[in-house]
């Protein structure tokens, strides 16, 4: 196979066969009558036609031997002047001549044509694995990409997704969720502080700060929530959330979670195990399942932290820690101006780094947040959905 | 929080397993279970690098100090048991030993010729400093039970047997149980809500009922310690800062009695040095208990001894040597000369016990956690003590750990009580308080029935006092409903139905929850918003942009790099008053200076011809908002308080921004590609108006750090959605980008959700194609051009597209060309070229109408 380096741009037109001058196909007369003639001037042109080797020389072949002057041309157009006796037997015999070679042209005609196609055909062959990337595809990050994936098993079981800004009033961030006012969390060493909100007014006429922080949880989305809707309630609250972490390979001061929240008549912890042992299956296989550990939650009592364990985890089958989660507190509920007595409701929240990390095996918290393309266009997955 | 096995076991009968290891991993495994955290089991001397030979108990019959070497050396002659000498003699072996803490009579621990230590380490009999070494003497590191290497183990002396009576090893006898090798550590995380567990009181007590076995509780023991009267004087001036201060005087105590081998074997199994007889036992009686105690020497203190705030008091120097500067909501301890100790961090250097303490005043006392937890976090000063304090302690155990103190000193150390001070706050101190609980709580919440009986035993278990209601026998007639269930006093967490409910749950496991998945009611599926967000990311993507993440800080540079003038709106922002980095105290205005830096760090790595984008909030003031209010956290705030608090936040669209370097067509074997340019940016953006579902329109706009000339506002008729175009040449170059590189920003919250589009009506006729070709005014847009052409062709026209445009001789000076390509057609009937002449006609009159351009022959 000839492979050209640069293929032609457009297919290869077949060429226009030439055409030859009077002189060329100027034939010597033949007698109509004399048979061994005309049988020559047949043997003739078939083989001339035979050996007409492309598509040009059947078109000077036709001329010479099928055209107005060839030889058998010249013979047909003699009958006319011959005996009446005469003509019957010339005009058969030149008929059935001139026949056999009208025949013969069109076969020939078809083989040559034929053929040349697949010269043509053959002449336009490609290099197939050259690139054709002249404009190539981007990719979503795996964070979004994760979120929406996790995002829509939800909303398969009737959830809907609830957002929520990502300054927050110190209020929703933590009083509301049951977080005491000396509570280790609220250290200037855990939650960024809003110092100033450009409203004009100065620090110094603030005594009490700002009131806000950079939410620390998306759980303020949870109680938003809760204020806005009526139960039952059954929200996904996907978004970002702030801890002053200093970035190293597992820590990010910038991280994306999402958290769940049911609430409804008779919700208990089995309808928490049984939501995120579906999630789970969801996520990750049929055979993955989860397992409750007793925890400490302000937000929830009784507390657990889920373990999940699923056969695709990076390092092998195995258990691998993955959030919290519990019944949401009375005091949550209360704050929220839902009565606890008449309602009850469990939540649940986990990392969206966290879940790559032991999912798709990212070893280092940075490759998801340099945005350097090579990593993102390497996860890029869009099937999947980073799952 | 480091504990051994065989001191669990104490308290508990722990469940029978073929090996201390295998034991170990059913105790772990039930505190997992019961909510805490194990970070490992160590099993010193044991797998994974085992001791392997016997550990024999020496007694060191007599010590040779050899004087001709640099540092000491004793050749030590030791009997280690009948059958253990020489040759299998009943005689004493000969062993070079470089330690000199030890004399004649001392016990000690020795291995044989023969015995393999940790680190493959094989013990031979060998020709050292001149004489046969028929052994070794070993030091703790060495048997691989803690890290001391200052001196061998001294289990003992067998001319001064132990105070209490208790007997001593022979020779010869196994050591290795005696020095705890082969007792498996367990090393547990207490969460800060389970104070009660940092001790062996509190993890016996839930190991007990975890196994459902009884529990022997340390606190309830008799010390047979007698409470005099007239102890030392104690003042509280920080009602809110100690709730109790116990403080008991020993009198007469010898300064060099040395703790017994098996309380220095029990702070060694959980990672505390032996100090002295006085401050082992405290450390020890906090393990126990979990009262952190402090022994002060009496003799050193002054008047009497006041538990009050810093207040003006600037520093103390605390028994590390160091000086430690306060603020003025420090708890102290104080006496008349001024501050003698960190409360509940750490002691103060003046009053530590010495070498010649005889006077010994222990401290047990309970400070409140929060003020504990400030002071240790801000000073950086982590002890023993304040890990305890800041979980909280249990202000009743206090008495029980000063007698154990007392008891332990006195026994080992001899003396006597002389005094007792028990001082309590004169703040009511809020103490557990009854909790009515219906029994169904427990099931309403954890989804699975327990019996009366299962609730009853497991909230005693926890240390509740357990009653029926409004009866105050202990007896509980079956058919109770309701419950009066006291908390003890080291359960402060425990305090509702709910707290209770989790105690039941976890005891009974949290297992034995069968998953039931819950029906929500049906959802409306994603909001519009949601929808079109995932639409934008995901054409963005496929349009070939990658999606990156940025944080949402800048600082002043940033702006300043883009050339943002000083009175631009997006100069007043929200400022963090505790940024990581310094340099960065501002929420984001604006995406661009995030996304340009996450640019210049892939072309700084070698990458080429990168689009990114991201989709994020920014944070915008509002002028003259309201403060942030004031709300209760145990009811729901008014609409009206919330209606506030959402006034007082500031603004917080959401949107997407785009930066395109390099080739957006790129070169290959096919030719050379193309640049990125501001036409492929805009279009980029009006891309996204259609996949939001409406049709943005790009008007030229002056705005940094864009291009003036190249830059485009994209509106929804006038109002500005955001703005796409070239950037700055100037910026490009401070930022180190490509020249020519372009970028888009605009606000996705401000493109209303539009009404869905009408189905467009398709004709099946065939269409008419005119050319028009027009000479237009420099200046004049071509946009404008083509919406008036639009406008004069009226319905027949089907699209209009320019698809050439010049300049130069050809064209009239001050004009251009542009020649559009018209498809008109009717969807009733085929138009001859008459009736497309008269739309083309019609279209380039109302062209010349509006913007003085004339139709080119």
């Amino acid at each position: 196979m000839r492979v050209p380096v640069r293929p032609d741009p457009e297919r290869t037109p077949l060429p226009a066969p030439n055409s030859a001058t009077e002189a060329d196909v100027a034939g010597t007369p033949v007698d109509p009558t004399d048979e061994q003639a005309v049988t020559a001037a047949t043997d003739a042109a078939l083989a001339a036609l035979a050996a007409a080797t492309d598509l040009d020389e059947l078109k000077t072949t036709q001329q010479r031997f099928v055209g107005d002057k060839s030889p058998l041309a010249l013979a047909n157009r003699a009958i006319g002047a011959l005996d009446k006796s005469q003509k019957a037997t010339a005009g058969k015999l030149v008929g059935a001549a001139r026949g056999r070679v009208t025949k013969a042209l069109a076969a020939r005609r078809a083989e040559l044509e034929q053929q040349h196609e697949q010269q043509v055909l053959a002449a336009e062959t490609v290099d197939v694995t050259l690139p054709g990337d002249r404009h190539p595809r981007g990719a979503r990050s795996p964070i979004t990409a994760l979120t929406d994936r996790v995002c829509d098993v939800f909303v398969a079981m009737g959830w809907e997704i609830a957002e929520g800004p990502e300054l927050e009033a110190e209020w929703l961030n933590f009083d509301g969720l049951n977080f005491p006012p000396d509570h280790p969390a609220r250290a200037e060493a855990d939650t960024f502080y809003i110092g100033d909100v450009g409203d004009g007014r100065k620090p110094e006429d603030r005594p009490g700060g700002t009131g806000m922080v950079l939410r620390t949880h998306t759980s303020p989305v949870q109680l938003r929530s809760m204020l806005t809707r009526t139960p039952p309630i059954y929200v996904l609250c996907p978004g970002r959330a702030f801890r002053t972490d200093e970035m190293d390979s597992t820590h990010t001061p910038v991280f994306h979670q999402f958290e769940g929240l049911a609430i409804d008549r008779h919700l208990s912890m089995a309808h928490l195990r049984g939501t995120l042992d579906h999630f789970a299956r969801a996520m990750f296989g049929a055979e993955a399942r989860t397992r409750f550990r007793p925890h400490f939650f302000p937000f929830t009592e009784p507390s657990a932290e889920v373990d999940v364990w699923f056969p695709g985890k990076k390092g092998g089958p195995g258990w691998v820690e993955w959030g919290g989660c519990g019944m949401v507190d009375p005091n949550v509920l209360i704050a929220g101006g839902i009565d606890p007595t008449e309602w009850s409701g469990f939540a649940f929240g986990m990392g969206i780094e966290r879940t790559l990390m032991f999912s798709r095996g990212v070893g280092d918290m940075r490759d998801l947040v340099d945005g350097d393309v090579r990593f993102t266009v390497g996860f890029d997955d869009p099937a999947r959905r980073a799952g | 929080m480091r504990v051994a096995l065989s001191w669990l076991a104490e308290y508990v009968d722990l469940p029978a397993a073929p090996t201390p290891a295998a034991q170990a991993e059913l105790v772990a495994d039930k505190l997992v279970s019961l909510g805490f955290e194990v970070d490992g089991i160590d099993i010193p001397g044991g797998e994974p690098d085992p001791i392997a030979g016997p550990l024999l108990v020496g007694r060191v019959l007599q010590i040779e100090e050899l004087t001709e070497f640099k540092k000491p050396i004793r050749f030590v002659t030791v009997d280690i048991g009948p059958g253990n000498g020489p040759d299998g003699s009943d005689g004493p072996r000969g062993i070079i030993c470089g330690a000199t803490n030890f004399v004649v009579d001392d016990l000690v621990v020795v291995t044989p010729p023969g015995t393999v230590l940790p680190g493959g380490f094989e013990i031979a009999s060998r020709k050292t400093y001149g004489r046969i070494s028929d052994g070794m003497i070993c030091a703790a590191d060495e048997v691989g039970i803690g890290t001391d290497h200052s001196g061998i183990l001294v289990l003992g002396n067998v001319s001064e047997p132990p105070a209490d009576g208790s007997p001593l090893p022979s020779p010869g006898a196994d050591a290795a149980p005696l020095i705890g090798v082969g007792d498996p550590v367990i090393d547990v995380s207490i969460e800060t809500d389970r104070g009660y567990a940092m001790s062996l009181r509190g993890l016996g007590r839930e190991l007990a009922a975890g196994f459902e076995r009884p529990y022997r509780d340390p606190a309830g023991r008799d010390t047979g310690v007698s409470s005099p009267a007239g102890g030392y004087p104690v003042r509280i001036d920080a009602p809110d800062g100690c709730a109790r201060f116990v403080a008991l005087s020993v009198s007469g105590t010898d300064p060099n009695a040395a703790s017994p081998w098996w309380i220095r074997r029990r702070l060694t199994s959980a990672g505390i040095r032996s100090i002295s007889l006085a401050v082992d036992v405290t450390n020890l009686v906090m393990l126990e208990l979990g009262n952190p105690l402090h022994a002060y020497d009496a003799a050193t203190l002054s008047g009497p001894i006041v538990v009050r705030p810093a207040g003006s008091d600037r520093t103390v120097r605390t028994l590390d040597g160091a000086e430690r500067a306060l603020q003025p909501d420090d708890l102290l301890i104080t006496d008349d000369s001024g501050p003698i100790g960190l409360a509940g961090v750490m002691g103060g250097e003046a009053t530590e016990i010495s070498g010649s303490t005889t006077e010994v005043l222990i401290e047990a006392a309970s400070f409140d956690a929060p003020s504990i937890s400030r002071t240790s976090r801000r000073l950086r000063l982590t002890s023993e003590a304040s890990k305890r304090f800041e979980r909280s302690v249990d202000p009743e155990v206090a008495g029980a750990a000063a007698d154990r103190a007392a008891e332990l000193i006195i026994a080992y150390g001899g003396g006597t009580v002389t005094g007792r001070t028990d001082v309590r706050s004169s703040t009511e101190t809020v103490g557990p308080q009854p909790i009515a609980f219906a029994v169904a709580e427990a099931e309403r919440l954890a989804g699975r029935p327990y019996s009366l009986d299962t609730v009853v035993r497991r909230l005693r278990e926890v240390g509740c006092v357990v009653t029926a209601a409004d009866q105050a026998t202990r007896e509980i007639p079956q058919g109770t409903t309701t419950l009066t269930v006291l908390p003890p006093s080291w359960r402060p967490d425990l305090t509702r139905p709910a707290d209770l409910v989790e105690e039941i749950a976890r005891l009974e496991s949290y297992d034995t929850i069968e998953p039931v998945l819950p029906q929500a009611p049906a959802g409306r599926g994603y909001t519009g918003r949601q929808r079109r967000l995932r639409a934008v990311s995901d054409d963005l993507a496929a349009a070939g942009l990658v999606e990156t993440l940025t944080f949402p800080f800048f600082g002043d540079a940033d702006l300043d790099r883009l050339e943002v003038p000083a009175d631009d709106i997006r100069r007043r922002r929200v400022t963090v008053a505790n940024p990581l980095d310094a340099q960065r105290p501002y929420l984001r205005t604006t995406l661009l200076p995030g996304l340009l830096d996450a640019m210049g760090r892939n072309l700084s790595r070698g990458n080429r011809d990168v689009s990114l984008f991201e989709i994020g909030q920014v944070f915008l003031p509002k002028f003259g908002a309201p403060t942030m209010p004031e709300l209760p956290a145990d009811r729901r705030p008014t609409d009206g308080q919330l209606a506030v608090l959402d006034a007082a936040l500031p603004d917080q669209p959401r949107r997407v921004a785009a930066v395109l370097t390099g080739e957006w067509d790129r070169s290959g074997w096919w030719g050379r590609g193309r640049p990125a340019d501001w036409a492929d940016v805009i279009e980029l953006g009006k891309r996204i108006g259609r996949v939001s579902g409406t049709q943005l329109t790009p008007v030229p706009v002056q705005r940094a750090p864009f291009h003036p000339g190249r830059a485009a506002e994209l509106r929804i008729g006038n109002w500005p959605v955001g703005i796409a175009g070239e950037l700055h040449p100037r910026v490009l170059e401070s930022l180190g980008l490509p020249a020519r590189s372009v970028a888009l920003e605009l606000t996705l919250d401000t493109i209303p959700e539009p009404e869905p589009p009408s189905p467009p009506v398709v004709s099946a006729f065939p269409p008419v194609r005119v050319d028009l070709a027009l000479t237009v005014p420099d200046g004049v847009p071509a946009g404008e051009v083509a919406a008036a052409l639009r406008a004069g062709a009226g319905p027949l026209l089907e699209s209009v597209r320019l698809f050439d445009l010049f300049t130069g001789d050809q064209v009239q000076a001050g004009h251009h060309s542009l020649a559009f390509a018209l498809v008109v057609r009717a969807t009733d009937r085929t138009l001859t070229a008459a009736e497309a002449n008269e739309v083309r006609d019609a279209a380039a009159a109302e062209a010349a109408r509006r913007h003085a351009t004339s139709v080119r022959a």
